[in-house]
């Protein structure tokens, strides 16, 4: 046949006589001892070197390499021993179908029923493995409490964030702002007075152009929007704006955020605008909110819309 | 070895041997799993490299817990890396600069910890993919194939705990993402989340909670299944490739001892070798660079590692579809975070019983391997899902690709939303054509000569 045999069957050995197969047999095998001692005595070297590097103070690189030197000696050394010396050997175990035989089936088949039987399990007595059975799924619920005791549930807390009627409008360090503070297409992350660095109020502040339009669905004082800074995908803080195109952009997914529109939802996978803080100037022409936000800041949840006190 | 009669020398190693077969008996079970039969084939061997990850997981892992702190609490840093002297940062921040600037030999074992754990999961994924595509899956092994997807869940698990402890910028904002999906469960993902969280994110519990799940839980679990595993495969044997000698009632292969004892032993020594090369030789996750942990803080691009890329891409990919119905919004992340991931595992855990019913419809025991054109239709499938995994993956890339190929972010968008849905089939089709042309060429030739073997499948029992 043209096609070569999937399972061709070994090949005869060649015209040597035996004695000189054997003599190349011992011949090889010698060779490969050498190469095998070989390895084993670099991997000696590089692990006793680990020891130096690690009194001399310690060196990551020196580490690994001597490290990955000595367990490549090792493998080597393995390798060539059970590929060469020890050689290739066959052997043939047989297999049984995994299922019992028969027999075994049902001798254990009677077994159960016999034993349990004599229990009182299988028949009149059943009535007592059911509240047993109760009794385990029962306190398999009370499993529940201690995991219940992990934390608090979300309560409200999920709806409001430490913004409030009246809270000034502070940066990273704390530091109160001023509306003429803030120049055009610049962004500051602020906080409420009293919470720098709270994960829920972090809040991004633009400074917006006078030259373009806005269409903004809060209170805000001229030329200054403030949105929740987390996004309302997967969280991440907003943090890059694209003060050219006017677009907040999370560096996350990628979701972009139309600062003069109220932070409507340009591209990227986030489902609704960043929510938008009310503001306005206190008597000492400070920023501050007007209130909280009015919706949840942040991904949402499905009882989100439900208003609070879930 | 000599056959001489003299009664062979007893050494210590003889005594120690004898003493404890008195007392256990041992010496029969012994001689029946000494000669145990390994079928021969390096595809064998990928389930070990996972197998020796694991063991160098735990190990430089023991070391790396005696120094890490699970404390969000701040203290002022005072250790030798200049840039963030004077800085206030976690306590837990602190004890993983610490490991790697001042522990002699810290840096080596986490960056080979963090190492290990990537070519754990390739390796599992590796396996796995052997596994699929020659059918070992089939009769009597669908448990132990439930199994294995159960430890590539808790990998991934281990994983995304792992390198959220050290409280670093980047792994909050993993955790970050975690929680937000988490939330999109239907009405107990608040509560999920602040339970786990010990109250509103980030809240101070997190890192205990994690570094309880990462070093005790998880592992205990990794390890009660793989020996679940191992210990069903010995009960069960190997699978083999058919041959004139290998049959579906044999199994053909190389010994316990000494060949398969030492074969394993150079691949071990050669698993930890490549760990301690990469560990040594290549940062990874350099903690230092990114900074502390900030709620309100962030850098681009923020990559995971890399087993989770295909969960990123599909949150990067999805359209930003949000509905309220009912009163009940849908978060955006709901579809893509939570169903689609858990449609995926569910798929690919009852694979062994969705092939026998629908593809194969064949319910017998096998024993021996098909190769990748002896079923086209899986063949089809399994490739054309790897590429809709391949293609989510590439998306959760899709800012590194943008940049570097100067192409608008949202045209890459677009074209990997197309090519994720339109690829797979394409691929998967083509596979399924080439397997189909093999087999019926086969089949031809066998026909024509009836005195070659059987196909690959093996006799039906």
């Amino acid at each position: 046949m043209a096609e070569p045999d999937r399972f061709p069957p070994a090949t005869p050995a060649g015209g040597q006589t035996k004695a000189d197969r054997w003599r190349r047999q011992r011949e090889r095998e010698d060779r490969a001892a050498r190469w095998a001692a070989v390895c084993f005595l670099v991997a000696i070297v590089a692990a006793l070197s680990l020891f130096a590097v690690y009194v001399s103070g310690g060196q990551v690189q020196l580490e690994g390499l001597a490290l990955f030197v000595a367990f490549a000696g090792v493998g080597l050394g393995i390798a060539i021993w059970v590929r060469v010396i020890v050689g290739h050997e066959e052997v043939i175990e047989e297999r049984y179908p995994m299922r019992s035989d028969d027999a075994e089936r049902e001798a254990f088949e009677e077994l159960y029923e016999a034993t349990l039987g004599e229990a009182g399990v299988g028949g009149r007595r059943r009535f007592l493995v059911r509240l047993l059975t109760g009794a385990g799924a029962s306190l398999g619920l009370a499993l529940l409490i201690p995991i219940r005791s992990l934390g608090p549930g979300p309560e409200n807390d999920l709806f409001r964030t430490e913004w409030d009627a009246g809270a000034r409008v502070v940066d990273a360090e704390g530091e109160p702002l001023r509306a003429e503070d803030i120049s055009p297409d610049q962004v500051v992350t602020v906080f409420p007075e009293g919470a720098t660095g709270s994960a829920d109020s972090q809040a991004i502040l633009v400074g917006l152009r006078t030259d373009v339009e806005t269409d903004l669905r809060q209170p805000t004082v001229d030329g200054i929007v403030v949105y929740s800074k987390i996004c309302t995908h997967a969280g991440c803080p907003v943090g890059l704006y694209r003060a050219a195109v006017g677009e907040l952009l999370c560096p996350c997914h990628q979701s972009t955020f139309g600062v003069y529109n109220g932070a409507v939802v340009l591209s990227g996978p986030a489902g609704r605008p960043l929510p938008q803080l009310p503001i306005a100037l206190d008597d000492d022409g400070y920023l501050v909110a007007l209130g909280d936000f009015v919706e949840p800041v942040g991904p949402s949840f499905w009882n989100m819309t439900r208003g609070g006190g879930s | 070895m000599t056959t001489t009669d003299e009664p062979r020398h007893r050494s210590a190693l003889d005594d120690v041997a004898r003493w404890l077969d008195d007392r256990l008996r041992l010496a029969e079970g012994s001689r029946r799993y000494w000669r145990k039969a390994f079928p021969a084939h390096w595809s064998f061997l990928i389930g070990e490299v996972a197998l020796f990850s694991l063991v160098v997981l735990l190990f430089t892992g023991t070391f790396l817990a005696f120094f890490y702190v699970p404390d969000t609490r701040l203290v002022v840093y005072d250790g030798p890396y200049v840039p963030l002297q004077g800085q206030e940062i976690s306590a837990a921040f602190d004890s993983t600069l610490r490991l790697s600037f001042e522990v002699r030999g810290g840096l080596v074992m986490r960056q080979i910890h963090h190492w290990a754990a990537l070519v754990f999961v390739a390796a599992i994924t590796v396996h796995m993919l052997r596994v699929f595509f020659t059918g070992a899956f089939r009769r009597p092994r669908e448990l132990n194939w439930v199994i294995g997807v159960l430890l590539l869940l808790l990998a991934f698990g281990a994983g995304f705990t792992g390198y959220s402890l050290p409280d670093d910028l980047l792994s909050g904002t993993g955790l970050r993402i975690g929680y937000s999906v988490l939330l999109g469960i239907p009405f107990v993902g608040p509560l999920i989340g602040f339970i786990g969280l010990g109250g509103e994110y980030p809240g101070t519990d997190v890192l205990g909670r994690l570094h309880i799940l990462h070093v005790m839980l998880l592992p205990a679990g990794l390890i009660g299944l793989v020996t679940a595993h191992l210990v069903i495969l010995v009960r069960q044997k190997h699978t083999q490739k058919p041959s004139r000698k290998a049959t579906n009632d044999n199994v053909v292969g190389e010994p316990l001892f000494p060949h398969q004892t030492l074969t394993s032993l150079a691949l071990f020594a050669f698993t930890i070798a490549v760990l301690a090369l990469l560990g040594g030789l290549f940062e990874i996750n350099p903690v230092w660079l990114y900074g502390p942990y900030e709620p309100f803080q962030v850098f681009a691009p923020a990559q995971p590692d890399w087993y989770m890329g295909w969960l990123e891409g599909m949150l990067r990919l999805w359209p930003n579809w949000e509905f309220t119905v009912l009163g009940l919004t849908i978060p955006s992340t709901f579809l893509p975070g939570v169903i689609l991931p858990g449609l995926i595992f569910t798929v690919v855990g009852a694979w062994p019983w969705i092939d026998a019913r629908w593809i194969t419809k064949d319910h017998d025991e096998h024993h021996l391997l098909q190769r990748p054109r002896d079923v086209p239709l899986r063949t089809g499938i399994g490739v054309g899902g790897l590429v809709f995994l391949l293609s989510i993956f590439i998306a959760g890339g899709n800012d590194v690709l943008a940049s570097n190929t100067s192409t608008g972010l949202q045209t890459i968008t677009a074209i990997l939303r197309v090519a994720t849905i339109a690829v797979p089939f394409l691929i998967g089709w083509i596979a399924y054509r080439m397997a189909r042309g093999l087999k019926e060429n086969e089949l031809a030739v066998t026909a024509a000569d009836p005195t070659r073997t059987e196909p690959a499948s093996g006799p039906p029992r």
